[in-house]
């Protein structure tokens, strides 16, 4: 597998994507404690758009709901760890099983009952709705008065996902790299030709003995439980979950939104939109600041005004405009 | 709890769910027609409360004199987005749409957040707390707000004139044309982005006149819009998408489910119920209750 994918990527890609791993992992000696926490986000939003992309870009379904797996993994692992003292390396599994499940669930519902395009967006909205109501109404993990990790000066163990910035930058960029690769193999794979079949025309691939329902459902799945693992990292990252800003509509958009203005569909893009996204957000808080533009929502402004501008002059993402620049060929096949 | 409760609360939810339904079909006629779903709706349902607010609040005006001078403004943006934003990307993927409508959505509800803060607004008519006591016989007198009656009347003449519109007018037979046949209409020589940008003005005049109504039912702040572009979905999916007596439809039983659920189990939980009646939907009739097209 590896070997293929080496083989078939273009070198010029291949060099650039290792330079920029090298310059990643030399970063943090350069990087003060905030750029670090930014670029933790980075990743981060690297990692699940990653993930989404694998539903959206690869087999064509738009999920809006995405915060729902996040929220998912997230309360199950940091329950287990509060509640139980189940440690997240043994929680994730159940993070990612449950929200397989739920995915599962939500794939079968919309794909059994032929719920397509905005339907099926609107169920995965819907769905990630009721877990933000219900986690409120969850007493026992918290509900709306929030869920704590236990935090200690010390740091503690890392294998309880306990540590600092650098362990965490460290952990995110694993995370991302390896969402990376992934989807790469998967969409060089059987199952990657097949999803693309079914993006561009389902019954034509119905019709060439694609089935279609599994090759949505493995999408469905694959894609939720990556989300959740994501779910994880931030609950031990933040140490503390409220159900309304984990499930939030406005957090399933704010994932995507990534992906989209890098290029859906592309392996690269969810990454780069995750660069220019995370610290042009920030940036703009900066300068909000700076100018003395203290109002609530200025800084959102700006970003709304940026998300337009680029998907006014991108139509693609952006990814596919910068890797002609950068004179990386087409794959070869 | 008491039958008469209950009636209350049922006959509360009935007129509320009236101008949700009002809301909910501006949704419904641009969908329907130009295949755009506006993901910027909640947000100008909530610029046009307040500027109803501002007009009670600055010049005295009553919410349900302002709602035809709103809905004329709304008409004329929903005019103009139409044609200079949204018109070059109707042939572009449905997700690129989503960025485009999200990112306008964020500017409307963050510009409001800076000039209003987040603070709830309440326009205080003089007859806000006026009502009714209406007798039942068995179940007792049951009292019913005025000002709700105003605005499920107001919502109805409002649909009324956009269901006469499409149905007796040749503009409307010609945009129900191009809802029902794009190319065709194209062929006998329909000005199709004219078409488009009236319905799209016409789905925004909608959100404009079911907004100033609800400043008379509820308070106001920036931070409803985002519930309110989901219930818009909730209620044109239930009703059926493209469907105009759906929306209507979906907005009464949204109405009185989430009238009845807040009393009988929790106000908080009431959106809980609409996800539910949606999934119940979306899965045994996904082309909702009076949606002819199948999904």
């Amino acid at each position: 597998m590896i070997a293929r994918l080496l083989r078939t990527t273009p070198t010029r890609a291949l060099v650039l994507l290792g330079l920029l791993l090298a310059l990643l992992l030399l970063a943090p000696m350069a990087l003060d404690r905030y750029l670090v926490s930014v670029f933790i986000l980075v990743f981060w939003f690297a990692y699940v758009g990653q993930a989404w992309n694998v539903m959206m870009g690869f087999a064509g379904l738009l999920s809006l709901g995405h915060a729902l797996y996040v929220g998912l993994g997230a309360y199950v692992a940091a329950a287990l760890f509060v509640k139980l003292g189940v440690g997240p390396w043994a929680g994730l599994w159940l993070s990612a099983l449950l929200s397989v499940a739920v995915g599962a669930a939500i794939g079968w519902l919309g794909f059994r009952f032929r719920i397509e395009g905005v339907y099926f967006s609107l169920l995965t909205i819907a769905f990630a709705e009721v877990a933000r109501i219900g986690f409120d109404h969850l007493g026992w993990a918290g509900g709306a008065a929030g869920l704590f990790l236990p935090v200690s000066s010390e740091g503690g163990a890392w294998w309880n996902l306990r540590g600092g910035p650098l362990f965490f930058y460290y952990l995110a960029l694993t995370m991302a790299a390896g969402a990376f690769l992934l989807c790469a193999a998967l969409r060089h794979s059987r199952l990657g030709y097949r999803w693309l079949a079914v993006r561009e025309d389902a019954e034509a691939a119905r019709a060439l003995g694609i089935d279609v329902f599994r090759a949505r459902m493995a999408a469905v799945v694959i894609s939720a439980g990556l989300t959740s693992l994501g779910g994880v990292f931030y609950a031990f990252y933040y140490n503390n979950l409220f159900p309304g800003p984990v499930f939030d509509i406005s957090r399933s958009i704010e994932m995507i939104l990534a992906p989209i203005i890098g290029g859906v569909g592309t392996l690269f893009g969810p990454v780069l939109g995750a660069f220019i996204l995370t610290p042009l957000g920030e940036a703009l808080i900066a300068i909000t600041n700076a100018v003395g533009l203290n109002a609530p929502g200025t800084k959102a402004v700006f970003y709304g005004v940026c998300l337009m501008v680029i998907v006014i002059l991108a139509p693609n993402g952006l990814w596919p405009a910068l890797k002609r620049r950068l004179g990386i060929p087409e794959e070869k096949a | 709890m008491s039958l008469s409760l209950y009636l209350e609360v049922l006959v509360q939810g009935v007129l509320s769910g009236l101008v949700y339904g009002l809301m909910a079909l501006g949704l419904s006629v641009i969908f329907g027609v130009v295949r755009v779903v506006n993901f910027a709706h909640g947000e100008f349902a909530v610029l046009a409360m307040y500027a109803a607010f501002v007009l009670f609040t600055a010049l005295n005006l009553d919410p349900f004199l302002a709602m035809a001078p709103i809905a004329a403004l709304f008409f004329a943006i929903g005019y103009g987005l139409q044609r200079v934003l949204i018109n070059p990307f109707i042939t572009r993927p449905e997700h690129d749409q989503f960025i485009l409508l999200v990112g306008l959505a964020i500017i409307l509800v963050n510009g409001l957040l800076m000039i209003f803060g987040p603070d709830a607004r309440h326009a205080n008519l003089p007859y806000s707390f006026d009502s009714w006591f209406v007798p039942t016989g068995i179940a007792g007198e049951i009292i019913v707000d005025k000002v709700r009656v105003y605005a499920a009347g107001a919502a109805l003449v409002v649909c009324g004139l956009l269901f006469a519109f499409f149905r007796f007018t040749l503009v409307g037979a010609a945009i129900r044309a191009c809802a029902d046949n794009l190319v065709g209409a194209a062929v006998v020589g329909l000005d199709v982005k004219r078409l488009y940008a009236l319905t799209f003005a016409l789905g925004l005049a909608c959100v404009g006149a079911a907004g100033s109504l609800m400043v008379a039912l509820t308070d106001v702040t920036p931070m409803l819009a985002p519930s309110f572009t989901l219930l818009a979905f909730t209620i044109v999916i239930i009703g059926g998408l493209g469907s105009m007596a759906g929306a209507l439809l979906g907005g009464l039983l949204i109405g009185v489910a989430e009238a009845v659920a807040s009393i009988a189990i929790a106000p908080s939980m009431k959106s809980m119920v609409s996800f539910a009646l949606l999934v119940l939907v979306l899965a045994f009739r996904p082309q909702g209750l009076m949606g002819k097209r199948a999904a």
